[in-house]
């Protein structure tokens, strides 16, 4: 059992969408078969002014309201991203400077494709019961690419949440993990290739859900859980199949997963995207509610933890915007639009 | 804003571009963005402290940018505002996340932390502050 607890917890998620219609429009594919085959209506896209620091720095501010705590306290700042503006020189250093942490405090990236920022939490948690730290900052953050006319290019998308880790007043306790990791070639991009490289089908069986069953099923053996303890849910959801899918191998019923389920509604945010699931959890979660969330980095691991949510919950809620005013709060692009706004045409 | 100068220049204002750290005079009360070396008011009986601006503010008059500065160029139209900051200061910033239409005098705004611009493909990328509309953030 683990004394570190959240006491903070943010989101943040751009403000336009493109449809699945409107990227099969130009590729000549049937949108109807992706939305039904891979459960995605629209995705996310960054504005101009947007990348995944700027999305890291929003949601650590609305964590930080939410934990109401002075930012100076924070000792760690932990940054998961897989698209990070610069090749060399750290985001952890942008964030912590926005929100006011430095200069006393340690800080990091981290880069595990959509895993990072799962670990970026685990850091903390790591650090804060041990002692070393009173306050960790673990985000993930990201603004995806997927190449023109890949099927990728349906699902990556822009978002990030953040987790302030204590072990004072918080709103929920992380009462157990377990990390399953193994060396999987899912998913891959070079230094200098603008866009990533897939397995196709073995992203599926041998990848993902190999990874977040074991470590799901590993939490529960380690804790002494049974499914059914599980108010909710949150997987990894590279797309809005996968996690439904690996909820009925668990014995986990949808109910449960479709809170934290938005990659239909915003694609897969990758590093953000789990955390993000846990946030939307938390947004309506009440006191003693038991949740599962569990994480997924192609490459390949999954971090599982069973968080606690306890009565500190209901006075922090409102003090930042939720996952859902995000998620309505939108405005449509057609695909010229996001070609421009993913800087994907060369002037 | 739009960022001009060397990184030394940019860098030593990462505090106020950042996270809106300004001052105020302990003596007289008022606040100051940009800080101030020596209040106005007070002047010798002045005390100035550290204050970080919670951003929130409210339109006070604003222009349409059809026609940005070279680091700019892509975002254009886009909403150049003065924002009258709760505390008192005002800030010539971008309105940003808004159709230009949207934005009116008396438009309430919270602050939000952007890219301001690139120093080229190879450059430095320049963060700041822009606000954005508090309904629907
Ligand atoms: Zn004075």
């Amino acid at each position: 059992m683990l004394v570190a607890g959240i006491v903070g917890y943010g989101a943040y998620v751009p403000r336009y969408r493109i449809k699945v219609e409107e990227i099969a429009r130009v590729w000549n594919k049937d949108p109807e078969a992706i939305k039904k085959g891979l459960n995605l209506l629209e995705k996310s896209v960054p504005g101009l002014d947007e990348d995944s620091v700027t999305i890291a720095v929003e949601a650590s501010r609305n964590a930080l309201s939410r934990a109401g705590i002075s930012p100076e306290k924070i000792g760690a700042v932990f940054v998961g991203s897989e698209s990070p503006p610069y090749a060399v020189k750290p985001s952890a250093t942008i964030v912590a400077e926005a929100i006011g942490s430095v200069p006393v405090m340690m800080a990091a990236d981290l880069e595990f494709a959509c895993k990072a920022g799962t670990q970026a939490v685990l850091n903390c948690i790591g650090l804060v019961d041990s002692g070393m730290i009173d306050y960790g900052l673990g985000v993930g953050s990201d603004t995806s690419q997927g190449r023109p006319g890949d099927a990728l290019e349906y699902s990556a998308s822009a978002g990030g949440a953040a987790f302030i880790i204590g072990k004072k007043d918080a709103l929920a306790e992380v009462e157990e993990f377990y990390s399953y990791t193994t060396d999987t070639p899912d998913f891959w991009r070079k230094e200098g290739q603008e866009y990533p490289r897939h397995g196709a089908r073995f992203t599926g069986r041998p990848a993902y859900f190999k990874h977040v069953l074991s470590a799901s099923k590993g939490v529960m053996e380690k804790g002494g859980y049974s499914p059914s303890d599980f108010d909710y849910a949150v997987f990894h959801q590279p797309n809005g199949k996968f996690p439904l899918l690996a909820a009925k191998q668990l014995g986990i019923p949808k109910e449960k997963v479709l809170p934290g389920l938005l990659s239909p509604v915003i694609g897969n945010t990758y590093s953000g995207a789990t955390l993000l699931g846990l946030a939307a959890v938390l947004d309506r979660a009440g006191p003693g509610d038991l949740i599962l969330a569990t994480s997924y980095g192609s490459g390949a691991g999954s971090d599982a933890m069973v968080i606690r949510v306890t009565d500190r919950i209901e006075e922090k809620r409102d003090k930042a915007p939720k996952v859902e005013e995000y998620v309505s709060r939108k405005k449509h692009v057609t695909y010229g639009e996001y070609v421009k706004l993913r800087r994907k045409l060369k002037v | 804003m739009a960022e001009q100068g060397s990184i030394p220049l940019i860098w030593r204002r990462y505090p106020q571009r950042y996270r809106l750290e300004g001052n105020k005079c302990e003596n007289c009360g008022t606040y100051f963005f940009p800080p101030r070396l020596v209040c106005p008011n007070c002047r010798r009986r002045g005390s100035l402290t550290k204050h970080v601006f919670s951003g929130k503010g409210v339109v006070e008059s604003y222009t349409v940018v059809h026609v940005p500065p070279d680091e700019m160029a892509g975002q254009e139209p886009y909403v150049l505002a003065l924002v009258r900051l709760e505390e008192g200061p005002v800030v010539t910033a971008v309105v940003t996340d808004v159709d230009p239409e949207d934005v009116k005098i008396g438009t309430r705004v919270r602050l939000a932390f952007r890219r301001i611009s690139e120093q080229g493909e190879s450059g430095l990328v320049c963060y700041g502050y822009k606000f954005a509309p508090e309904k629907g953030f």
